[in-house]
């Protein structure tokens, strides 16, 4: 539910009072419905004149999910009434600042006929070491652009990049993954984002995007409710069998989402020193397999650091870090393959916040670790990611006093909180086989916080 | 004795795969407004959820409640109804006092020892907090005398001849119908005649307390047990309580006993009234395999057995002391041979003057028909994860509380020993029952 002053600004005698006094007007955010139309419109695909063979590439892969693809706004020029769903922009190719030009002004000029809820995609190549001068400015020159643009979209609109490295291509099974993603209602809340994907294997066929975890395993943790659970609910619908875990103290509600996703309940503290040994055993020995670990158990103890005492300090390093630490050690030891993990960053961990130094170095700290296990991971030929949310409607959140969480809430580009199952989402997709590509990652579910990066 | 046949070769064996219980709680307090089946469904969920039981039909469910409504004549199937579980599975309920729980498990492993199911759940549910209260038998008779008048003045009459005492509530009670005596009463006498003392009593209730205090606090339960109604633990359960603590309160049950009998039955050693309920998950090893689930013990045997209290002739809770002779006769088991004894702890002395019995080469011989004195029980083996006195006993729901610890102390003992390891369960009931049963490791 998105909260009452969004409710308010759309709908009834609300809306047209918040109109006339101009007051900001976040939108009703689009999400993932199954059946309904990836996009809310036809797409266009452009690029610059070096990409034209990646955009055809991409504009293919997008005929083949049943979406109405253009490669010209021509013919719609003199329509009023027309409204384009999305924006594709195909910058792979780019080797100067000045090559670009013709392709960022006639995706610019859609914009202003950008349906509620569109998307703007911009998929190019990171710069790397060893690029020329040239080509490092124009591809890092992609970022600021997509950043800024995202900031100037309205009425639920998202901009978000993929950024191609290693030598991906964009035929590959994740560079299209992540503009799917990016393009879906399943990233309402994701907004003005860079996501690096690197090589992957083959596109997936299309019966795939159905159930994408069908046959998986997968373990999440703090599932008794909030966004853990809703994480439960997303990867059962995706097809995965859930095992969902929190502390025995928690185990009712447990019980209530197990029995909805029809998986088992694991009442377990993370913290316990053979709790990977525990999940390994229950995830193999009653599911025959483990595919995917979600670290969302988290805590909060915020007090300034100067009425810091050890208990709140070492209570949330122990649940939010070490025992993922811990856990994974244990997983990669064991020599699990393929497994794909999943932990819950925060934009507090990037941008840091008053009174929560102990949880900010957990995860600034969560952050770290990912980067640094993406390569072990690798070599079991599994990925390692993040996901850092921004102010998401929760029991947590709704507990903050009314100002602060009223200004919490504006603070990002889509004017609102993101819900649960916004985080959810952005999981499920990383944690999918098409996402192999994407390693070592944080990806931020903030609707473009202006907080941070 | 009466000579027992060895068990007949059943066709095959049935499992214990797990159990679920929700804290329990003394009576008025968390679960106040907890009716029987919610208390029931939430075990169910609970063990649902843990094994992954949602829209499995299962062979059947058995349970019951001692204190139940009139209302509740299908407790268990509206449960199974309310719960997780297909719809086509079956239920009955069950009912034998404070044996509820291990009856109903005894019947449903049969079933799957014959091969007429391959799983099951066993359990229990009772409320004192909520439990029916009914009015008096003279009120009664006058509602029902009203309800089949024809005219005013018919339906008037029957009424005219209450007294204001007939209007009080008949509230539920532990008393013996035949005797008109409480259980702590008739156990009163039974300690009296065994002489067990105050002290001996405090000790095992104080063992209870510590014991299941270090099992909660070692995550033992963390698989046993799913919180309900924000309750996370047993309520009653005193995890500091102290010999020093437990001797001073004063004794509530036997005052009125003629000398030489002292009272020594007090609200620390006897067990209080509890609300509460417990589910086991029993399969075929078949069944077990083909969904993956691992099992902890086998459910080998059980013996129930009946005393005649009424005439004085021994003591109400004493059946269980001529059962598991019978019980470990047939299996060829001796007391030495069992690893965990599990014996309700209705009152400490009930547990007491069990071991008393057994020891006493007397009474084997004339009331049990053995040769010599039962045996002595290794204390070290009673109760170590606590039992009824710190964990509380609502009624039917005992029984499933103490198969699923056994069973997991008996898969522990065998992982930890590479031997098999045994349990032997013990409830006595109101009534003159007892219902007893050999837990193996699998």
């Amino acid at each position: 539910m998105a909260d009452k002053y969004t409710q308010a600004v759309n709908t009834g005698f609300t809306r047209t009072l918040a109109k006339r006094l101009g007051l900001p007007r976040p939108s009703l955010l689009r999400r993932h419905t199954p059946g309904a139309p990836l996009t809310v419109g036809p797409v266009l695909v452009v690029s610059d004149d070096a990409s034209v063979a990646d955009a055809d590439v991409i504009a293919k892969a997008l005929l083949g999910w049943d979406l109405d693809v253009r490669r010209s706004a021509e013919s719609t020029a003199g329509d009023e009434h027309f409204r384009w769903g999305a924006v594709v922009l195909v910058l792979t190719g780019a080797q100067t600042p000045e090559s670009v030009s013709g392709a960022v002004l006639a995706a610019g000029s859609t914009l202003r006929r950008l349906a509620p809820n569109g998307r703007v995609v911009t998929v190019s190549r990171a710069p790397e070491s060893g690029d020329a001068p040239a080509v490092a400015a124009t591809r890092a020159g992609v970022e600021g652009f997509l950043r800024s643009v995202a900031k100037e979209l309205r009425a639920g609109a998202t901009g978000n990049a993929v950024q191609l490295t290693g030598g991906a291509e964009v035929d590959s099974a994740s560079a299209l993954a992540a503009v799917r993603f990016f393009l879906s209602a399943k990233s309402a809340y994701v907004d003005g984002q860079v996501l690096p994907v690197g090589p992957s294997g083959a596109a997936v066929d299309t019966a795939y995007w159905e159930r994408p975890l069908e046959g998986k395993v997968a373990v999440v943790t703090g599932a008794a409710r909030g966004i853990g659970a809703a994480i439960a609910k997303t990867l059962a619908r995706d097809g995965a069998t859930v095992v969902v875990v929190d502390v025995p103290p928690a185990g009712e509600a447990l019980t209530a989402v197990a029995n909805e996703v029809k998986g088992t309940a694991l009442q377990l503290d993370v913290t316990a020193p053979d709790a990977g040994a525990k999940i390994l055993e229950h995830a193999t020995g009653r599911h025959g397999r483990l595919d995917i670990v979600v670290h969302n158990a988290g805590i909060l103890r915020d007090k300034l650091l100067a009425n810091m005492d050890a208990a709140k300090w070492d209570s949330v390093i122990a649940v939010n870090l070490a025992s993922q630490l811990r856990i994974d050690e244990y997983l990669l030891g064991a020599g699990v393959e393929g497994l794909h993990i999943v932990s819950l960053a925060s934009t507090s961990g990037i941008a840091g916040n008053k009174g929560q130094s102990n949880y900010a170095f957990s995860k600034s700290g969560v952050i770290g670790r990912t980067a640094a296990t993406a390569p072990l991971v690798a070599a079991l030929n599994g990925t390692i990611n993040a996901v850092a949310p921004g102010f998401i409607e929760t029991d947590m959140t709704r507990s903050i006093p009314f100002a602060t969480r009223e200004v919490a809430r504006r603070l990002s580009s889509l004017l609102q909180g993101g819900q649960p199952v916004d985080v959810a989402e952005a999981i499920a997709f990383l944690a999918s086989p098409a996402a192999a590509g994407v390693n070592g990652q944080v990806l931020r579910v903030c609707g473009q916080n202006l907080v941070g990066k | 004795m009466a000579t027992n046949q060895p068990p007949t070769a059943a066709p095959r064996d049935a499992y214990i795969v797990g159990g679920n219980r929700i804290p329990f709680s003394r009576a008025g307090k968390k679960y106040v407004n907890a009716s029987n089946q919610e208390m029931f469904t939430a075990a169910l969920e609970g063990l649902v959820a843990r094994f992954g039981l949602q829209g499995e039909r299962l062979g059947e469910v058995a349970g019951g409640a001692v204190l139940k409504h009139s209302r509740d004549f299908n407790l268990i199937r509206e449960s199974v109804l309310g719960s997780s579980l297909s719809a086509q599975t079956p239920a009955y309920d069950v009912q034998q006092a404070c044996a509820t729980g291990l009856e109903a498990a005894i019947a449903v492993t049969n079933k799957i020892r014959l091969g007429q199911i391959e799983s099951a759940i066993a359990g229990g549910t009772d409320t004192v907090s909520d439990a029916p209260i009914a009015v008096s038998e003279r009120l009664r008779k006058a509602l029902l005398e009203a309800n089949h008048a024809k005219t005013l003045g018919a339906r008037i009459r029957p009424f005219t001849r209450l007294k204001p005492a007939d209007l009080a509530p008949a509230s539920p009670s532990t008393s013996e119908p035949r005797t008109g005596l409480s259980m702590g009463e008739h156990q009163a006498i039974t300690t009296a005649k065994w002489g067990i003392a105050r002290e001996a009593q405090d000790e095992v209730a104080l063992n209870s307390h510590h014991n299941l205090a270090r099992a909660w606090d070692a995550g033992f339960f963390d698989d046993l047990v799913t919180p309900f109604r924000g309750l996370t633990r047993d309520d009653n359960l005193r995890g500091d309580t102290s010999l020093e603590k437990l001797s001073k309160l004063k004794p509530v049950f036997g005052l009125k006993l003629p000398e030489p009998a002292v009272p020594t039955m007090t609200a620390g050693n006897s067990t209080p009234l509890t609300d509460g309920a417990s589910a086991v998950l029993f399969a075929s090893r078949e069944w077990a395999d083909a969904h993956d689930l691992p099992v902890l013990a086998r459910f080998v045997d059980a013996e129930t057995a009946a005393v005649d209290f009424v005439h004085g002739h021994e003591g109400l809770l004493m059946a269980p002391v001529h059962a598991v002779p019978r019980l470990l006769a047939r299996n060829g088991l001796a007391l030495e041979d069992i690893d965990f004894f599990e014996i309700h702890e209705a009152f400490a002395s009930t547990v007491l003057t069990t071991f008393a019995a057994w020891e006493d080469e007397e009474y084997c011989r004339t009331e049990l028909g053995l040769d010599g004195a039962f045996g002595k029980v290794d204390r070290s083996r009673l109760n170590v994860n606590g039992s009824s006195l710190a964990a509380g006993h609502p009624f039917a729901a005992t029984g499933g509380r103490i198969i699923a610890t056994a069973a997991k102390l008996v898969a522990a003992r065998a992982a930890e020993t590479g031997r098999p390891a045994r349990a032997l369960i013990s409830v006595c009931a109101a009534g003159g029952l007892g219902a007893t049963a050999i837990v193996e490791s699998a």
